[in-house]
């Protein structure tokens, strides 16, 4: 068998499973990036304690990165992230310790629903200084990442406060913080039979149309895939133990809570008016106009939907922190930015996906935790990560310039 | 035209400035059911903020816009949707990241009982207007970027005609089409002609000009130079209008 015709029967292959090929790219990244950190840190980095705290550790960059998603799609950047986390982070510390009485039940619930609304209301402030009097969102996040960073450090003097509520923190993922073996196998179930209903219905509803469908043979490779990655993801989750014990963790918290941002925003994504308008603003923000799409108001929206994903993100990290400390979320926006890019989403706008992002920040994650496990100093690892985000928008450049040509 | 005939479109001395400078001035015109009407001129001659006046763009400062014989005002493409008029841009104003059906249905996206996009619906629609226009067009799902441009072409129309529009101002139609696909855009000209359909054409091909429209204006600096019957003039004169805004001598103009 010759080499072209091998490479022609993997371009079939690519063809046949109707996945973007440059999500198969980073899904191989991904793979070879593990494979290369497991050897290097001697079988460490796949054991299941290190990707229990991984995938705890891609959750918060995680949930933020679907919501930077829409807002490179539409061809604005949000710099301001990281001192959203800190100063929505701080509000709810703050509330849950200083201002609510201690022993209240409702305390803690409280403060998240505040701190989502604050995250909120803020989106409501950019989107309204980008959207209605057209100032160019680096500039108002600009300003936003210098600003929150100040309204975090002023709520309380620069004071770090805690412990958190003790129900509170299970949404961190610490010690507690997890399904426990029988719910994760409940939730990997309910995972299995969501993928079993949408390959069946889906295909069948092309066949009643018409319309082009797969062959048999990918759909079931693709089915058994999935299968295999949502039952080895339990497993793993589930081979950890709290300490001293026998007690399987289970699914985090946390990633439960990023697998329900990533349900939502990819359905918001591809089955809402307003998902579409995102992509055909960052299409052809002309042609958006004058299909009579209310540009102005979608892109308010899409940094109110960016905001409360910040202030999300923040509950857990607060959660897991058992604190609110001024500085958290620091240098977070440029790990969100490489996470969506790195997943395909282009800064020509028009073009990104959820998964991919998730995809992005399980990558960028995966880097930071290996040169941890590596000893990689904390200067080091930034320059590292640097280099990693300009690599990434570089190949996005290489990409749509194959592309023109 | 009998004027029994009910007007499509009615223009009454529309008027479009931009700080100080008049880009259409004093132009009145109609449109009957079934009839394709060439507005031509020089570029900066005002026809395409004529157009734009009436696809809503840019709304005009003064004079009456009557459809269907009833004044209407407006103010946004969203009006203009709304009297059943569309206008085909010469840029397409196509959303290039999107497939074909996102396209046809942008702005007015069909939705389901839990006011989700309906994508299926839209797309069997779809299938059938495209495949009406252009029995070729089978890729319907791919990105509008990945198209021909006789296929980008196709998707602009179909949004147009999608929704029942009685009127379409097409601009500049074929200008980046070869040679077969002008065809198929002429073909189809007459086909909505058929149809009853009123398209005001705007061409800079005289060719296309004297082959589908059954009469023209020409406009100079944002006035009208006249409105003649296709048949009455020749290209020359037609071109002595652009150029000079000289009038023919021994036609009659009509409205």
């Amino acid at each position: 068998m010759s080499n072209s015709s091998g490479s022609g029967k993997a371009a079939g292959l690519v063809r046949a499973s109707g996945i973007d090929p440059r999500m198969l790219a980073m899904i191989g990244a991904l793979v070879a990036i593990w494979l290369v950190l497991n050897v290097l840190t001697g079988g460490i980095f796949l054991s299941p304690r290190n990707l229990y705290n991984l995938a705890v550790q891609s959750s918060v960059v995680g949930i933020m990165a679907t919501g930077m998603v829409f807002i490179i799609v539409a061809r604005h950047i949000d710099l301001s992230v990281g001192s959203v986390v800190g100063a929505t982070g701080m509000l709810i510390a703050w509330l849950q310790v200083q201002i609510f009485p201690i022993d209240a039940a409702w305390g803690w619930q409280l403060s998240i629903v505040i701190g989502l609304l604050a995250g909120a209301a803020i989106g409501v402030w950019q989107g309204y200084w980008v959207a209605y009097q057209g100032i160019p969102a680096f500039i108002v996040t600009l300003g936003g990442l210098l600003l929150f960073r100040g309204v975090a450090f002023m709520i309380t003097d620069g004071r770090t406060v805690a412990p958190m509520n003790e129900s509170y923190q299970l949404l961190g993922g610490g010690i507690h913080g997890s399904l426990g073996e029988t719910w994760s196998w409940i939730v990997g179930l309910i995972a299995v039979a969501a993928v079993t209903l949408m390959t069946v219905r889906s295909r069948r509803r092309k066949l009643a149309h018409k319309f082009p469908v797969k062959p048999l043979w990918m759909e079931f490779l693709l089915f058994a895939l999935w299968v295999a990655l949502i039952v080895s993801f339990v497993l793993v989750m589930n081979s950890y133990y709290k300490p001293r014990t026998e007690i399987p963790r289970g699914i985090p918290v946390p990633v439960l809570l990023l697998i329900l941002v990533v349900i939502v925003m990819t359905g918001i994504a591809r089955f809402t008016k307003f998902g579409r308008y995102v992509f055909a603003i960052g299409g052809n923000l002309e042609a958006a106009k004058l299909s009579g799409i209310d540009v102005a108001r979608v892109t308010q929206g899409i940094f109110v939907v960016m905001g409360v994903l910040a202030a999300l993100a923040a509950m857990i990290t607060t959660a897991r922190l058992n604190a609110g400390t001024n500085s958290m979320g620091t240098l977070a926006e440029l790990n969100v930015i490489a996470a969506a890019v790195i997943g395909g989403t282009s800064l020509a706008g028009g073009v990104g996906s959820v998964p991919g992002a998730i995809l992005g920040a399980v990558i960028m994650q995966s880097l930071d935790n290996g040169m941890v496990l590596l000893g990689v100093d904390s200067a080091m690892r930034q320059v590292i990560m640097g280099l990693v985000l300009i690599a990434a928008v570089w190949l996005d450049v290489l990409y749509n310039r194959s592309r023109s040509a | 035209m009998s004027d029994q005939t009910k007007k499509l479109v009615e223009v009454r001395g529309a008027y479009k400035s931009f700080g100080g400078v008049h880009a259409v001035e004093d132009v009145s015109l109609n449109l009957y059911p079934g009839e394709v009407v060439s507005i031509l001129g020089h570029n900066g001659a005002g026809k395409s903020t004529l157009i734009k006046c009436l696809s809503g763009a840019h709304p005009i400062d003064a004079g009456e816009i009557f459809i269907n014989g009833e004044l209407v005002d407006i103010r946004s493409p969203r009006d203009a949707r709304a009297a059943g008029l569309e206008c085909i841009y010469q840029t397409l104003a196509l959303a290039d990241n999107l497939d074909a059906p996102a396209n046809l249905y942008l702005g007015r996206e069909l939705t389901t009982r839990w006011g989700t996009v309906d994508d299926e619906a839209m797309e069997v629609q779809a299938r059938k207007v495209l495949h009406r226009l252009n029995p070729n067009f089978t890729n319907i799902n791919d990105t509008v970027s990945s198209m021909s441009g006789g296929q980008r072409q196709s998707v602009a129309i179909a949004r147009a005609i999608l929704f029942n529009a009685r009127i379409l101002i097409m601009d500049e139609p074929t200008a980046a089409l070869g040679p077969q696909e002008t065809r198929m855009v002429s073909e189809l000209i007459t086909r909505l002609k058929n149809d009853g359909i009123g398209i005001f054409l705007i061409s800079h091909d005289l060719n296309d000009v004297f082959e589908l429209s059954d009469r023209l204006m020409v406009m100079k600096n944002g006035k009208q130079v006249g409105t003649y019957r296709t048949s009455d003039v020749t290209q020359d004169e037609v071109l002595g209008m652009i150029i000079s805004g000289a009038k023919p001598a021994d036609a009659a103009q009509t409205h």
